[in-house]
């Protein structure tokens, strides 16, 4: 009975089976980048970018109505316009990073907003906000797992200068001039993996999969290579029990998906090996040496 | 045999909007020196230190590193901008010492390894590679940075205070390795406050306040006289001081 209730709704139903395949492609590319954003404390400026990348997508939208291809194309390129710009001004003036990033954001999403008012529904604006991973064609599919696995061919290749980046920027400075673009491919890869997740979780959760899981992670693990395999490992687990609960309930699969995560997250939180709530309200006995 | 200047610096001027750190500073470091750099805090030791290490670019003068990469001079600041809440374990920290040979793609196969455990031991970290770099304690993150900077087999290595806040244990095997480093003829340039060490160890000290009061043998710079005139030099940046009118070459 509860294996039927598990596993039924991706054997009956192709629609089904899409987003599965989907939400795991967005789990491996959005959770190492979740991760990395976590690690830079640059999770909020994720959040910022979600929204950064809503009026190139209304623009796709404007011009072809709901085409995934034309608004997908529209996202990275309103995206990677804020990335860069905001960029260019925290390198170049004193306004850090984050009141760049939250100036440019609010501007983009107030001009997403009306520009998909202008021609569409309030359903269309719906879909924009919030996704919908059910309705995903295969040429869609095609277009996520492309970028996941850009994602992490990119990530490899750029590893070592993004680690060291962190870790101790002065010294990368010293040896080396890979600090700059580096942070600049990074931040691509951040829009790369939030237009992914456009599609599915729609612009103000796509984020959610790429946050969360890298605050799941953060719970268990103090080596970053475990934090990425625990933190796809937790973006994989939401995305399917988060399909598996708007399946059976009438709560549409976007939401679903990231309070699954949201509820692992709280798990953690209590829970976790490293340093979650329970270890520091009873602590074990300390050791002799 | 004829020493060769590693180090010159023509009329050199650093700073910070205009404002002097250092100010109209000429003369040569040569290779294979010891060499302190002493003076109050705001003297602009730190900021030379930064200049050689080409972090900082001059406001007026030049620094000639005979031919040198500035990439290729290890330095090590007076607060590494460390995050040390990063999951990253001791030994792959120390491996980035490896940098200008390995760069971003190079393989760490075992001779790599071989040699971040010789330095690791090299500075009595034996034991702490898997231990994450957030649980050392002040004196073993210094150890930990010099262990790097052993890998980074610089011809010119720029340390600033290192020896701050460390015990005295830990000093002393650190400064063992700075004496190593001078053995095998690299260019050592320290900042430091512990005029005891200077005198002990260093046979070549530059007394900075903000203008270079003193620059040659240790015992002819450290004297009662030198040491009151670096003191009077004021500290604060004057708001409204004119441009210096002493001659000085754009850079």
């Amino acid at each position: 009975m509860i294996v039927d209730a598990l596993f039924s709704p991706f054997a009956e139903f192709e629609f089904m089976r899409r987003a599965l395949v989907g939400v795991f492609a967005l789990a491996l590319g959005g959770a190492p980048i979740g991760v990395l954003l976590l690690l830079r404390r640059m999770s909020l400026v994720g959040d910022a970018m979600a929204h950064a990348i809503l009026p190139g997508a209304a623009i796709g939208f404007l011009v072809s109505g709901l085409n995934l291809f034309a608004m997908t194309f529209g996202g990275l390129i309103a995206g990677f316009s804020v990335a860069i710009l905001a960029g260019l001004v925290t390198r170049d003036t004193e306004l850090r990073e984050d009141a760049t990033l939250a100036a440019f954001y609010l501007i983009s999403l107030a001009l997403g907003v009306a520009i998909v008012s202008i021609r569409g529904t309030n359903i269309d604006l719906l879909h924009v906000l919030f996704g919908d991973v059910l309705a995903m064609d295969g040429a869609t599919l095609m277009v996520i797992a492309f970028n996941a696995t850009l994602t992490l061919v990119v990530l490899a290749v750029i590893w070592r200068p993004l680690v060291v980046e962190c870790v101790d920027p002065l010294f990368l400075r010293a040896v080396s001039r890979a600090g700059a673009p580096v942070h600049l491919v990074f931040l691509a890869l951040v829009v790369v993996n939030l237009v992914n997740g456009f599609q599915a979780l729609g612009t103000l959760l796509a984020v959610g999969l790429m946050v969360l899981p890298a605050g799941i992670a953060r719970f268990w693990s103090r080596d970053i290579t475990a934090m990425l395999a625990v933190a796809v490992a937790a973006a994989a687990a939401s995305g399917y029990a988060g399909l598996v609960l708007s399946f059976h309930t009438r709560v549409p699969a976007g939401p679903a998906i990231i309070l699954v995560a949201a509820a692992l997250y709280f798990l953690s939180l209590v829970f976790g090996r490293a340093g979650g709530l329970w270890s520091r309200l009873f602590p074990a006995p300390h050791l002799e040496a | 045999m004829t020493a060769v200047s590693q180090l010159t610096f023509d009329d050199l001027t650093l700073g910070y909007e205009r404002h002097p750190a250092v100010h109209h500073l000429t003369g040569t470091v040569e290779a294979g020196a010891l060499l302190a750099v002493i003076g109050p805090n705001g003297a602009g030791k730190s900021t030379l230190l930064r200049a050689i290490a080409g972090i900082l670019p001059p406001l007026a003068g030049t620094i000639a590193r005979n031919g040198l990469d500035p990439r290729d001079i290890a330095y090590l600041p007076q607060i590494a901008e460390i995050d040390r809440s990063f999951p990253i374990p001791v030994f792959d920290f120390v491996s980035t010492g490896l940098w200008r040979t390995r760069g971003a793609f190079g393989r760490i196969g075992e001779a790599e390894r071989g040699r971040i455990g010789h330095a690791l031991s090299a500075v009595g970290l034996n034991g702490f590679e898997r231990r994450g770099i957030g649980t050392l304690s002040g004196g073993q993150t210094q150890r930990m940075l010099f262990a790097r900077m052993l890998l980074q087999d610089a011809s010119v290595i720029v340390l600033d205070e290192p020896f701050n806040a460390i015990d005295s244990k830990t000093v002393e095997d650190l400064f063992a390795l700075v004496a190593h480093w001078h053995g095998e003829g690299r260019t050592i340039v320290v900042a430091l406050h512990d005029l005891d060490l200077v005198r002990a160890r260093f046979p070549q000290t530059l007394l900075l306040a903000r203008t270079p009061v003193a620059w040659g043998a240790t015992a002819q710079v450290l004297t009662a006289d030198n040491m009151l005139a670096a003191r009077r030099m004021c500290e604060a940046f004057d708001d409204h001081a004119a441009a210096c009118a002493a001659p000085s070459r754009a850079a």
